[in-house]
């Protein structure tokens, strides 16, 4: 199928574009099987070039024979396209609704696991107009994170039982587990957690050689099942004498609920040695309802103060970044604070599990806040981690046919960063740019680093050979020089955040970003860089002049002594 | 002194206000004639002076001691344990005298010796002169000139002697105005627009109850509207809710009737007055000082006490009178019921809109000097410097300074000043510690020889003003640059800065803010390096040409600025400039284990985790 094929009409000239903070335009308005691209034929503006796959939803309406499309995006911007004649505009509404359809067609598809759509995907006909210095694809391998601590513990070892994705799909092939367990164990430990997430290394503290491990639920059932394997394999992770922490991203309350649907938490009787701690973060359908809320109130610039106050309180968004933040803290705390080792499950082990572990290794691990160590963390603790990229951002806040599959969990976890970031602002090497970039991508991208919802689609659609990766992009010393931060020291301490509501702020960022303009803050932003830049200049100088000094200084010191 | 029965008690504890695990530093408590001291076991000083508190609270016995809760009115709030009871209720007593004092000499002004002689005292008092910053907005001129009607205060007890009014305003007409007028304070010039030859002018509410007009009153503004040589016709701003306004009909006041005046434009903005501001602050001072507080409830808290709602309204008034001059061109009156509180907020605000001058360090010291002080904003009362009737207190002041931060926020390259200028300035409004607040109206402070007896804090806070330059700010934007704000609701947040100054733990652990500060001190010392190198590699150069050689030169070149060394990142912000002991990022100290907070399974006793598993166990089985 070519996806030309359903453009009725593919150009249409005379189209006013109006968007947040520009004048309008008025251009040709073409339509691509990939993209909606607005040119003036003006050599000094700007161009619109949409990807299809970052429209969310479209509402048309005609006054006479104008029409309008208004556009909304997945970055939750809006934009309105003015297009004379009815026809025209019917049908140019007509094939981005197909191209709507479509879309959420290959997440319908997806779930049923028919990868083939996927293929259709812009990706996979993206060619780079850059050179690849440095492929992202081999950027991250989990042999070389496994080198990273494995100088300071052999208690660890690399097993390659998932090599197939037999044991669990939504692993890698190469997972870390206890030296002392043996891939049958690994094999036996599978059966008995959820989706054949058996516990894992997330991370290794190297202060205290602590660690925190993520899992899915154990499936005791109503029955109270058990599995030595299981026991065995995180008990050998415990000192001797030891005891360590299970935090459970579910209220007691759901936890125990999903006993009846086989799931359930592991019984103190049968690890004696471990305290579980229940924190309640929430999941699906309530995630997006909160998103679709939130957005919705900061784009109506109309709402009095108490209506936007209440609006901001009833979408529960900031409650949703407090209690992953504190669980977060809570891990941190437990390994760094208490010495104790944790594992981490929710129900799948596949959103509020990796919220917890990789914002904990955030607050713990220094490596993490540089923009090397970040993307690390994303391509383990959420790509490799098998966090379904593809149904959880397959529709922003925009959307009307909701699934229960869509959450903005990655969202959330951007929103966490940020908000540490803005408490600790010169211990992240990357900036704000950075995440909304990253949020960007996560939603509607050229390259296939956020295709498919684990590392076996990954493979079966061969993304490593027919895409580009994100991280071959962002690594170009061009583009890194936008997401990073002028004010970064490097910062070997742990970072505590307050999670009180008075210092968590609303992302303005990213959900103000196209409701009012940033001119005057972005001008300031430059005066820092400016002030930063201009330091650096006086210090070299500064030296050389020093170092030129001394030379006259040592010349004229040879002088005299004959 | 003869209030202090007990000066120093040991063993008190100091609990962190949000802490869930009621952990506490134990300390030391000092009773001084002019503060209360705390020293902790770190050797780390609290200071409260005791015209900043606001109230003092012995809470039920406990078995650790007898708790005393002290609220400051710089939103300071501790939470101290006296072990014993008798020394509490002698602490408690002496600070209930001690906070509240009677008489305006007892305050702590009048005996603050910052170490100035007479004619340094008096230089600081003339700093800021208010002649000088009439003559730099271009009065008298033409149309604008000084009044002698006030200079003895016989016509308006709280204006000051020297008033600006319209050149075509007779005296007579001034007098029968001012008897139309609330408290006497008839029109007059509070900011004269160079560029767009308007004005801004203030009065208080006319005396016109349903129907009861003056022809001098209406001929006044009639005057002002003439003053005004490009618009003729000038807007009336009642900054009160009409239904206030309307009410005070009924007691013989009001407002003016636009069929009596002739080229009026009349218009209310709906600014609360002060016993609905003092009940907002009061309950969002308790939402914030819940403990363990809930997002939820942090919102709704800040929504049901209105206080955004009312700095919106304080601010879109202001923009209104900015756009009134800068689009209009028309000259604006304003004034709420005595027009001492609402109008100051809106003169001030409106004139820092459009001058820029005001938005530097000494243009806002001006500023706050003219619309505020000069004109009789009742300070004393409002901050209840002294024991009075409650009902006058009122955060007006403050509410004038937030709307201040929230343009700093908006645009901010465009103040001279940063955050802290603004805290440092409302710590001093409640101090007492200098004679610039004390007293209601200029009248008052002449009577109470302030400028014989006490210091301007102007000089003290000028002479530091490194401490409170904004290093981004860019001043070469043109002086009648006008900022237009953006006042959609989500542009209004919740001050942290100032509502938990002293709550430590819930502040950024480094300050942009800070850190760029350094740099460009930094930057300035590099420059001057630069310039010492460079003449002394010229110099060494001549003389090796010269075939001079001198050892001396070798000594006096300075190996290496002890500033570049100086870690930018670490410093904890410090948001106002007090010597607290200087910490490192958190998580470094054991003392700073804001970790605990994040779940109270930790911090509660073991019991009661035990417990609490063994509920667990028991449903599990």
């Amino acid at each position: 199928m070519e996806f030309a094929e359903l453009i009725k009409t593919p150009r249409v000239d005379n189209v006013v574009l109006h968007r947040p903070f520009y004048p309008a335009v008025e251009g040709t308005l073409c339509l691509t099987g990939h993209h909606l691209i607005l040119s003036s034929r003006q050599d000094n503006t700007e161009e619109l070039w949409l990807l299809h796959s970052n429209i969310d939803a479209i509402d048309k309406r005609f006054v006479g024979s104008l029409g309008t499309i208004i556009i909304k995006c997945k970055d939750f911007r809006i934009i309105q396209l003015d297009i004379p004649g009815m026809e025209e505009c019917l049908n140019i509404a007509s094939s981005i609704e197909v191209f709507l359809c479509l879309f959420s067609r290959i997440q319908v598809l997806q779930a049923l696991s028919t990868l083939d759509s996927i293929t259709l995907m812009y990706p996979f006909f993206y060619r780079p107009m850059f050179e690849v210095i440095e492929d992202g694809w081999h950027s991250f391998l989990p042999e070389q994170e496994f080198e990273l601590y494995s100088s300071a513990t052999s208690e660890w070892r690399l097993s390659y039982v998932n090599k197939e994705f037999a044991v669990c799909p939504s692993y890698p092939p190469i997972v870390t587990v206890p030296k002392s367990i043996d891939d049958e164990a690994l094999r036996k430990v599978a059966t008995f957690r959820h989706g054949g997430r058996f516990p894992v290394l997330s991370y290794y503290h190297k202060k205290n050689g602590m660690v925190i491990m993520r899992s899915g639920q154990p499936l005791t059932g109503t029955n109270g099942r058990r599995c030595k394997e299981d026991e065995k394999l995180i008990n050998a992770t415990l000192r001797a004498g030891k005891r360590g922490y299970i935090i459970d991203t579910r209220s007691l309350n759901v936890a125990q609920q999903t006993r009846a649907k086989g799931g359930g938490f592991e019984q103190e009787a049968h690890y004696p040695q471990w305290r579980r701690i229940h924190k309640s973060i929430e999941r699906y359908h309530i995630l997006q309802e909160s998103l679709i809320k939130l957005v919705e109130a900061c784009n109506d610039q109309t709402h009095n103060m108490d209506r936007w106050l209440s609006k901001l309180e009833a979408s529960n968004w900031l409650t949703h970044i407090k209690e992953i933040l504190t669980t977060a803290c809570l891990a941190a705390q437990c390994i760094d604070r208490e010495g104790a080792s944790i594992l981490i499950h929710g129900t799948e082990g596949t959103d509020s599990t990796l919220q917890v572990t990789s914002l904990a290794q955030i607050i713990l691990e220094p490596r993490s806040r540089t923009i090397r160590g970040f993307e690390a963390l994303i391509e383990r603790e959420w790509l490799q981690a098998g966090h379904p990229f593809q149904q959880r951002c397959a529709q922003s806040a925009y959307c009307n046919t909701k699934q229960k599959w869509e959450a903005p969990v990655f969202l959330l976890f951007l929103d966490c960063v940020w908000q540490i970031l803005r408490q600790f602002p010169c211990s992240f090497e990357f900036n704000e740019n950075f995440l909304i970039m990253l949020f960007e991508h996560a939603y509607a991208s050229q390259f296939g680093t956020f295709l498919g919802n684990n590392e076996s689609e990954r493979c079966k659609l061969k993304l490593q050979q027919k895409t580009m990766s994100l991280w071959s992009w962002v690594n170009q010393p061009s583009e890194l020089s936008k997401f990073t931060n002028p004010l970064f020291e490097a910062n070997n301490l742990v970072i505590w955040p307050s999670v009180a509501p008075q210092s968590l702020p609303l992302w303005e960022g990213i959900f103000l970003r196209w409701n009012r303009s940033s001119k005057y803050l972005d001008e300031a932003y430059e005066e820092m860089v400016n002030i930063i830049e201009y330091n650096k200049e006086l210090q070299a100088k500064v030296n050389i002049l020093r170092r030129q000094l001394a030379e006259l200084e040592t010349e004229d010191g040879m002088q005299e002594s004959p | 002194m003869e209030h202090i029965r007990t000066t120093k008690v040991e063993q008190v504890k100091l609990l962190d206000r949000f802490s869930t695990s009621n952990k506490s530093l134990t300390g030391t408590l000092y009773l001084t004639a002019t503060h209360l001291l705390f020293i902790d076991s770190h050797q780390k000083e609290t200071w409260i002076l005791h015209h900043h508190i606001a109230s003092v609270e012995k809470l039920a016995l406990t078995t650790s001691g007898c708790p005393l809760v002290i609220q400051c009115k710089n939103f300071r709030t501790v939470h101290f344990i006296v072990p014993r009871e008798r020394d509490c209720h002698d602490i408690y007593n002496s600070l209930l005298q001690l906070s509240k004092q009677a008489k305006y000499e007892d305050l702590y002004a009048f005996s603050y010796n910052p170490k100035q002689n007479d004619s340094e005292r008096l230089q600081g008092w003339q700093l800021i002169d208010l002649a000088e910053e009439y003559k730099r907005m271009g009065v008298p001129n033409s149309h604008w000139q000084l009044s002698d009607a006030n200079r003895d205060y016989k016509i308006c007890e709280t204006y000051p002697r020297e008033l600006y009014v319209p050149r075509i305003a007779s005296k007579p007409i001034i007098v029968g105005s001012s008897k139309f007028r609330s408290k006497g304070r008839f029109p007059v010039l509070s900011y004269y627009h160079q560029d767009k030859e308007a004005a801004i002018c203030r009065c208080s509410q006319p005396l016109s109850g349903f129907s009861a007009r003056c022809l001098e009153d209406e001929h006044l503004l009639q005057a002002i509207s003439k003053a005004n040589p490009v618009n003729r016709y000038m807007y009336v701003m009642d900054t009160r809710p009409k239904l206030n306004a309307m009410a005070n009909r009924a007691a013989g006041k009001g407002y003016e009737n636009e069929d009596n005046y002739s080229n009026i434009r009349f218009q209310f903005v709906g600014i609360e007055n002060i016993h609905v501001m003092r009940s907002s602050l009061q309950k969002l001072l308790e939402v914030n000082g819940t403990k363990g507080l809930s997002v939820n409830d942090f919102y709704s808290g800040l929504e049901s006490s209105g206080w955004l709602r009312h700095i919106k309204a304080v601010m879109d008034a202001a923009i209104f009178l900015a756009k009134a001059i800068t689009v209009e061109n028309a000259s604006v009156l304003v004034h709420c019921s005595d027009g001492w509180d609402r109008t100051s907020q809106v003169c001030s605000l409106g004139s820092l809109l459009l001058d820029s001058y005001y938005r530097t360090i000494k243009g806002f010291m001006v500023l706050i000097e003219k619309d505020w002080i000069s004109f009789g904003h009742k300070f004393s009362e409002r901050c209840g410097q002294l024991d009075g009737d409650p009902k006058e207190v009122s955060p007006v002041f403050t509410q004038f300074l937030e709307c201040v931060w929230h343009l700093t926020e908006q645009f901010p390259q465009a103040f001279e000043f940063s955050e802290a200028f603004l805290l440092q300035i409302h710590e001093h409004i409640h101090s007492c510690q200098f004679g610039n607040f004390l007293g209601n109206c200029q009248k008052e402070r002449e009577e109470l020889k302030l400028k014989e007896k006490t210091y301007s804090l102007w000089p003290f806070l000028l002479e530091d003003q490194k401490k409170y330059l904004n290093p981004l700010y860019s001043s070469e934007s043109h002086r009648f640059t006008v900022l237009e704000p953006n006042t959609v609701s989500f542009n209004f947040k919740f001050w942290r800065n100032m509502y938990h100054q002293f709550d430590r733990t819930l502040h950024p652990r480094q300050s942009v803010f800070n850190i760029i500060m350094n740099m460009n001190e930094q930057n300035k010392q590099l420059e001057k390096d630069i310039k010492d190198l460079e003449s002394k590699i010229k110099q060494r150069k001549n003389k090796q040409t010269d075939g001079i050689l001198t050892k001396e030169l070798l000594h006096s070149v300075h190996p290496e600025s002890p500033n570049l060394k100086t870690s930018l990142c670490f410093k904890e912000q410090t948001l106002l400039p007090v010597n607290d002991a200087l910490r490192t990022i958190e998580g470094s100290s054991p003392a700073d284990n804001r970790y605990s907070e994040y779940a109270e399974e930790f911090s509660k006793s073991e019991p009661a985790v035990v417990s609490l598993e063994y509920g667990v166990a028991r449903m599990t089985c």
